[in-house]
């Protein structure tokens, strides 16, 4: 049955350090509540909003970066609503003159590339947080903290092109790359992206799933919501037009069962903001673009000789591919990217740690260290994962771990040595294999592995004993 | 034009009690101010609209934070509060 997705995506663009229209600082996560605010957000009389340029610079940023066509003059609207996240009785947003129409993102699916093409993309403030003591159904009042209410956001509004929930969570992992490579974005940050999804399978009414907070809560609830219809059409049952909700703790939509009142926003122009003029932005941002993820995987196959399944990885977070470069810089590239992409990412994701996380844990200096061991001979390779989960799950120094696991391969000459002296001291374990008692081998060897704290290889001790053995029997 | 559902839904988006005799009387103020409105119909409709009264653009401040609002004054007008939170009532039915 042929399945439609649309998303509408909110952004926040938290990398800036204060709000869209106020100079509160934006640092508001794990603060104690309505500490980040003042008049203009609180929407107390009188107060007068003022754009902030950094907010507007990041906007555009993202319209070119998303391909869209930034609109020469942008205005801001009041879209009324009544509810007590909005302290105005109205949110700032953009109606008819937004920042940008079209534009599109450029996702891999499993049948290839495919363009996921853009309505809008429209700059708006977040409202504030509510939330309850017990559960939002028991609960005889609510909470609200305006920390966040006047955060600066984006919506970028999907066409309904996206045929399945996968589609869905990978158009929305490509657009996070995008951002946080603009470094307008940050999404390891709570509520750094909300979603609502409508979703409407042939012939049905077109259902809309609201405020869906990860990438897994989208996937799982498209999925639930076809199922859902999908049971209701083979009942013979109508697909009714609506908005539900996403119980991200259960996996299931339920119906918000509003009063089916037409929404009435009542959108106006707001009067205390003046138009911008995206002219006077544009040409500056343009030339600030960074280099983004399709360009640096290009550059990374070229200069280093990387394989494209190496560069696609890297390039997936900006963070692992300057990592990479760094590593690159002071060893095989190819050696390089096969630790960062096949270990380092394997152990990170086991542990479900980011990638920035793991870079305080092991930085890109400590990895080259460790790494010119390994190509020294220093180090096995067994050791050098050891050392990496080490360093992840403990920290230290890389030569302490090192020293202290006893991870250092002993020199071939050194054992060598061990071996001979097993031979001396031991001459009734000789005598017993000259007398054609093999196993007597394996006390000799056991002697070195002693010795070296079972650091020598048993298999090449086994073998260099009775090479010795041969020579002086 | 205005009917009574008319005024009540405007009320009911105002969050405004409004009775019988009130919606009579809202009823013929409505009717007035769009009998006012009409005029507008009059003018040429390719004459740009006046989306802003003031000939300023791109008025911007920089990225800078200030030192937000005590949070003493911030809940001081609150009726109802907790632990640092404004309260409200609830919202879902």
């Amino acid at each position: 049955m042929d399945v439609v997705i649309g998303l509408e995506v909110h952004v926040q663009l938290n990398r800036l350090k204060t709000k869209l229209f106020c100079s509160c600082p934006l640092d508001y996560h794990g603060r104690e509540p309505n500490t980040h605010v003042c008049p203009v957000c609180l929407g107390l009389p009188g107060a007068m909003p003022v754009i902030n340029r950094e907010a507007v610079r990041s906007a555009i940023k993202v319209a070119l970066a998303l391909n869209a066509e930034i609109n020469p003059v942008m205005r801001f609207d009041r879209k009324n609503y009544f509810y007590p996240d909005l302290p105005k009785g109205f949110q700032i947003s953009q109606y008819d003159m937004p920042l940008a129409w079209g534009g599109y993102v450029t996702i891999e699916t499993e049948s290839g590339e495919k363009r996921v093409t853009l309505k809008r993309i429209h700059m708006e403030e977040d409202p504030g947080k509510l939330s309850y003591k017990g559960s939002i159904t028991t609960a005889k009042y609510s909470l609200i903290d305006y920390n966040r209410s006047g955060a600066p956001l984006l919506e970028i509004v999907t066409e309904p092109v996206l045929r399945s929930p996968k589609e869905a969570r990978t158009f929305l992992n490509t657009l996070r790359i995008i951002l946080e490579y603009l470094d307008v974005f940050d999404g390891d940050l709570e509520g750094a992206m909300r979603v609502d999804a409508n979703i409407s399978i042939a012939g049905g009414g077109r259902v809309e799933i609201k405020n869906i907070s990860s990438f897994k809560g989208v996937e799982r609830a498209l999925a639930y919501e076809i199922t859902r219809q999908k049971n209701l059409m083979r009942r013979g049952r109508k697909i009714e037009r609506e908005t539900r909700h996403f119980d991200e703790a259960n996996s299931i939509t339920v119906s918000l069962r509003s009063k089916e009142e037409e929404q009435d926003y009542r959108y106006f122009p707001e009067p205390d903001l003046v138009p911008i003029y995206t002219s006077e932005f544009v040409d500056d941002v343009k030339d600030a673009l960074p280099e983004m993820p399709w360009e640096k995987r290009e550059r990374l196959i070229k200069q280093y000789s990387l394989s494209l399944e190496k560069a696609k990885i890297l390039v997936l977070d900006p963070k692992m591919a300057d990592y990479f470069e760094r590593v690159a810089k002071e060893i095989d590239p190819r050696v390089a990217a096969s630790w960062i992409v096949d270990v380092l990412r394997g152990e990170l994701n086991y542990r479900d740690m980011s990638f920035s996380e793991g870079e305080r844990r092991l930085n890109s200096d400590e990895l080259v260290e460790l790494l010119t061991y390994f190509l020294k001979g220093r180090i096995t390779e067994k050791g050098v994962v050891e050392v990496i989960r080490t360093k992840l799950d403990h920290g230290g120094s890389v030569e302490e771990i090192i020293q202290s696991k006893g991870l250092f391969s002993i020199p071939q000459d050194e054992i060598d040595r061990l071996c001979r002296e097993a031979i001396e001291k031991n001459p009734k374990a000789v005598e017993d294999y000259r007398a054609g008692k093999k196993q007597a081998a394996n006390f000799l060897v056991g002697y070195v592995m002693k010795m070296t704290e079972g650091r020598a290889d048993p298999g090449e001790t086994a073998r260099k004993i009775r090479e010795i053995l041969e020579e002086i029997s | 034009m205005i009917d009574d559902d008319a005024v009540r839904h405007i009320a009911n988006l105002s969050k405004i009690e409004v009775d019988d005799d009130e919606i009579q009387e809202f009823k013929r103020d409505f009717e007035r101010i769009i009998e006012f409105f009409n005029r507008l119909d009059e003018i040429d409709p390719d004459v740009e609209p006046t989306y802003n009264v003031i000939p300023l653009k791109n008025v911007v401040r920089k990225d800078m934070p200030r030192k937000p609002l005590d949070r003493e004054k911030v809940l001081a007008n609150a009726k109802f509060r907790e632990e640092g939170y404004f309260k409200g009532p609830r919202v879902v039915e």
